[in-house]
């Protein structure tokens, strides 16, 4: 089978290949069958690169233990879920998974754009063809994920326990899409440029894709988030990591792409932006897929280890140097057709915005890639942390809120004095009403940024709010609908409108979690006996009593052994408590090592199992650390006494092992968090999700408008040809 | 004021905004930087005064706890030179000796004191880069 699978990646290579030579000599040539032709290899391209997928997961299912990568990330009692994800876990599955999801994208794109862009799609599809080349390349050259070992293994690894999540296993490939369809708009801009045909049409033809681009990649980012915060056994969700940073960058680009390209829809300006903005975040998302999978900046000399770096760099360099020259090249063919005419008007806000957006994305950039900077420039490898970070970062996060609640209110072009005393009398009452009221009773004070932050919050609500009342009671006087219905329509025929309106909402609420969560956290990290009493904020928590489980997890994770512990949390103040039980995952290490038979259940990975109360005005947040030092003696014991028994009487000393634990564990160390209004990062992710799907919606009237148009190209062909 | 000129008086306060912003982002960032060390250039010599980030292995058999305490020793990534680390705060699942890690903190008598919850074990998604070398060779 993996002969198969490789062929597919060699034929998609060629059809790849093929469609970058077609499509590049048909344009020039005016042989409209070569593009014709090219586009389809494109789809070729799509069907093998699924193929090969499909044999790869096939590998993964049944546990073909001769499949290198199968031996790598998965193992045959690796539960059925993680033996289909265990796929991109592994550095040849991921790229391949990078050429897969361009090559579904591609022959979407230029399917949904056969019929137009004639002059622009050619070169888009050359683009495109590259960029699949040159990743394929890599899968059948570098890193190939068929690789076979001459004899089939005994058994695999399995998958990285700490990888053992669903929210896990879903991030990368919503990441890599998000990272993936990036390229679509970008091979568009770049045709447009060749072409000269730098009006709005490309933009038009490819904003849904960096839609769903953005979309995609901001749900990676909310996932790995969420992960950490309840995977891991720190309790924070944003760190500031390189690998968090790569995957913000590009996003935040995107985010102002977004906004400026309908600037250039509405007035013709800002095209020079515009192109540069994604060539920008092309960029940026393959450096994000670099940096993840080449260790550059955790230390630099990590960088020789990876195979991948050399052929890396050479084509991130060749993307930027090309983009950088075709862009001035055709400067005289993105002059703006319009000026701004005013400071109070919706493009200088969205000008503004791009500006915070992309002075934010700089600010990330230079955090991320000090380590290098500094040793390049005094020689000593040095890096920033995330009080750095913040330090820049929240003003301009504070700047980009009021930016998405301003917008919304200012007209186009030039706004009156009226237009704007009609537009912000209400929203900034409320927001004045909302700092009244939080400084009156809550500790909002404490922290200046946060206050500011939640009286912004309150503001863009209300401009949200403010715009829906308006449209829904404009189309009620006129149509005399109902509420819902008038709502519905309203939403339904602008759906990009309010679409944008629901996210700047979801935003909102995302950034009032992160203000509020991380500005009034009580935190605590204690060490308790059984019956001892922590205080956390306004909670008491109490070890009730520690649990052992041996061959009983319910996680579903697979680990044999699970040491825990039952708390009780109540509020100080009274009112009903609960409980909690935080626990910690042992995995066996691979091979006996100095803690002999029995000391290997202990001494190999081993995984925090959180527990978390989850709540919408606070999340209690707990994570235990056992102290195992009191299994040393027994352990030792056991291998002493019975290393040489049969594998059924070592399973039922392990079990007394460890039911020994439960019976007089030592103190343990637990770390409680009280995280105030932390889930509406989620909550607000998920509105931001569904904003851009109402934004995504096809409407209905351009179904309609693209048959007609379709019927017109149909006539004009008959025409021609009479 | 014509608008020709106004425009320029714009671009030029805007540029100065960002010129500034960018000035005080690369001082801070220069400033305010915790070095990167390892173990043997530690041990050679330490200013009590600077915050440093310490990389290498953890060495086998130097893990203890005490308590909530946690020590252990790290090791240069390729080498013998290990410098002894009294730790605090939460202990990321990876970690075990002869593993990569990172830790912040300052040199007290030859001890690296480090901050509170910033040690940092290599990201999971790497580790499958070590099993392949291993198999390869």
């Amino acid at each position: 089978m993996a002969a198969v699978g490789s062929a597919c990646l060699l034929v998609a290579l060629l059809c790849a290949l093929y469609a970058v030579g077609a499509s590049l000599y048909g344009a020039r040539n005016g042989r409209r069958s070569l593009v014709e032709s090219s586009r389809r290899a494109v789809y070729a391209l799509a069907a093998l690169t699924v193929a090969a997928f499909v044999v790869l997961e096939a590998a993964y299912l049944r546990s073909d233990l001769s499949f290198d990568i199968v031996v790598q990330s998965s193992s045959t009692d690796t539960p059925t879920f993680y033996k289909l994800t265990g796929l991109w876990s592994t550095q040849e599955g991921s790229l391949m998974l990078w050429g897969l999801v361009l090559s579904i994208f591609s022959a979407a794109v230029l399917r949904a754009t056969r019929h137009s862009l004639r002059e622009i799609a050619p070169y888009a599809t050359a683009v495109l063809g590259a960029i699949a080349a040159f990743f394929l390349s890599l899968s059948v050259f570098v890193e190939s994920p068929f690789t076979t070992l001459a004899t089939p293994a005994a058994a695999g690894n399995g998958l990285n326990p700490l990888l053992r999540n669903p929210v896990m296993m879903i991030h990368p490939p919503m990441l890599y899409s998000g990272y993936v369809a990036f390229s679509i708009p970008f091979a568009f801009a770049i045709g447009a440029l060749v072409t000269r045909r730098t009006g709005a049409d490309w933009i038009r033809a490819t904003r849904r894709f960096a839609l769903i681009a953005w979309s995609f990649l901001g749900l990676g980012i909310l996932l790995g988030a969420l992960w950490s915060y309840s995977e891991l056994g720190w309790g924070g969700y944003w760190a500031w990591d390189p690998v968090e940073n790569a995957s913000l960058m590009p996003w935040l680009t995107g985010t102002a792409f977004l906004h400026s390209v309908m600037v250039q829809e509405k007035r013709g300006m800002l095209k020079a932006w515009n192109v540069s903005l994604i060539v920008a975040t092309f960029v940026l998302s393959l450096l994000g897929t670099f940096l993840v999978r080449s260790g550059v900046l955790s230390s630099i000399h990590a960088f020789g280890a990876s195979t991948l770096g050399a052929p890396f760099l050479a084509f991130i360099g060749l993307v930027l140097l090309g983009s950088v020259a075709l862009v001035l090249a055709r400067l005289p063919a993105l002059r703006s057709e319009a000026r701004l005419d005013s400071l109070a008007s919706r493009e200088a806000v969205f000008l503004l915005n791009n500006l915070v957006l992309v002075g934010l994305c700089f600010v990330v950039f230079w955090g991320t890639f000090f380590p290098l900077i500094s040793e390049a420039v005094t020689g000593t490898e040095s890096s920033v942390g995330p009080p750095w970070f913040d330090r820049y970062v929240t003003p301009l996060a504070l700047a980009l809120v009021a930016l998405s609640g301003i917008g919304p209110l200012i007209a186009w072009r030039r706004a009156t004095p009226t237009n704007l005393r009609r537009a912000f009398l209400v929203p900034l009452a409320i927001a004045a009403a909302a700092v009244v009221a939080l400084v009156a009773f809550t500790p909002a004070e404490d922290s200046v940024a946060s206050l500011v932050l939640f009286a912004l919050v309150a503001f863009v609500l209300a401009v949200v709010g403010q715009e829906l009342w308006r449209g829904v009671g404009a189309r009620r006087t006129m149509t005399g609908e109902t509420w819902p219905v008038a709502l519905t329509r309203l939403v339904g025929r602008n759906r990009r409108r309010y679409g944008g309106y629901v996210v700047h909402a979801g935003i909102a609420l995302l950034l009032l979690g992160v203000a509020a969560s991380s500005a009034f956290v009580d935190q605590r990290d204690a060490r308790l006996a059984p019956g001892q009493t922590a205080r956390v904020g306004d909670y008491d928590v109490t070890y009730r009593e520690p649990t052992a489980r041996f061959l009983d997890d319910r996680s579903g994770t697979g680990a044999p052994v699970t040491f825990g512990a039952v708390l009780d949390v109540r509020r100080r103040d009274g009112g009903k408590g609960f409980v909690l039980r935080p626990s910690r995952n042992y995995y066996e290490a691979p091979a006996t090592g100095p803690m002999g038979v029995f000391g290997r259940f202990f001494s190999g990975e081993s995984t925090t199992e959180v527990e978390i109360r989850r709540g919408f005005g606070r999340d209690v947040w707990m994570a235990v650390q056992p102290d195992l030092r009191s299994l040393i003696g027994p352990i030792k014991e056991a291998n002493r006494k019975f290393s040489d028994v049969p594998g059924e009487a070592q399973a039922l000393v392990l079990a007394a092992i460890v039911e020994r634990y439960r019976r007089a564990a030592p103190p343990a160390t637990f770390r409680t968090l009280v995280s105030p209004m932390i889930a509406w990062i989620w909550i607000g992710g998920a509105i931001v999700l569904l904003g851009a799907l109402v934004a995504l919606w096809p409407t209905p009237g351009a179904r309609a408008r693209r048959a007609t148009s379709l019927y017109a190209a149909r006539l004009g062909r008959e025409l021609s040809r009479a | 004021m014509d608008p020709a000129r106004k425009r320029k008086l714009r671009a030029v306060a805007l540029l100065t905004v960002a010129l500034l912003l960018a000035g005080a982002l690369v001082y801070t960032s220069f400033s305010g930087a915790t070095e990167a060390t390892t173990p043997s250039q530690l041990v050679a010599s330490a200013d009590p005064d600077r915050s440093y980030q310490l990389t290498g292995k953890v060495l086998d058999g130097s893990v203890k706890r005490e308590g909530e305490r946690l020590r252990f020793s790290v090791r240069d990534r390729a080498g013998h030179t290990a410098i002894p680390v009294v730790y605090d705060g939460v202990v990321p699942d990876p970690f075990r000796e002869g593993r990569e890690v990172i830790v912040d903190g300052r040199v007290v008598g030859g001890t690296l004191v480090a901050e509170r919850d910033s040690l940092v074990t290599k990201c999971p998604s790497k580790f499958t880069e070590k099993n392949k070398g291993a198999k390869r060779s």
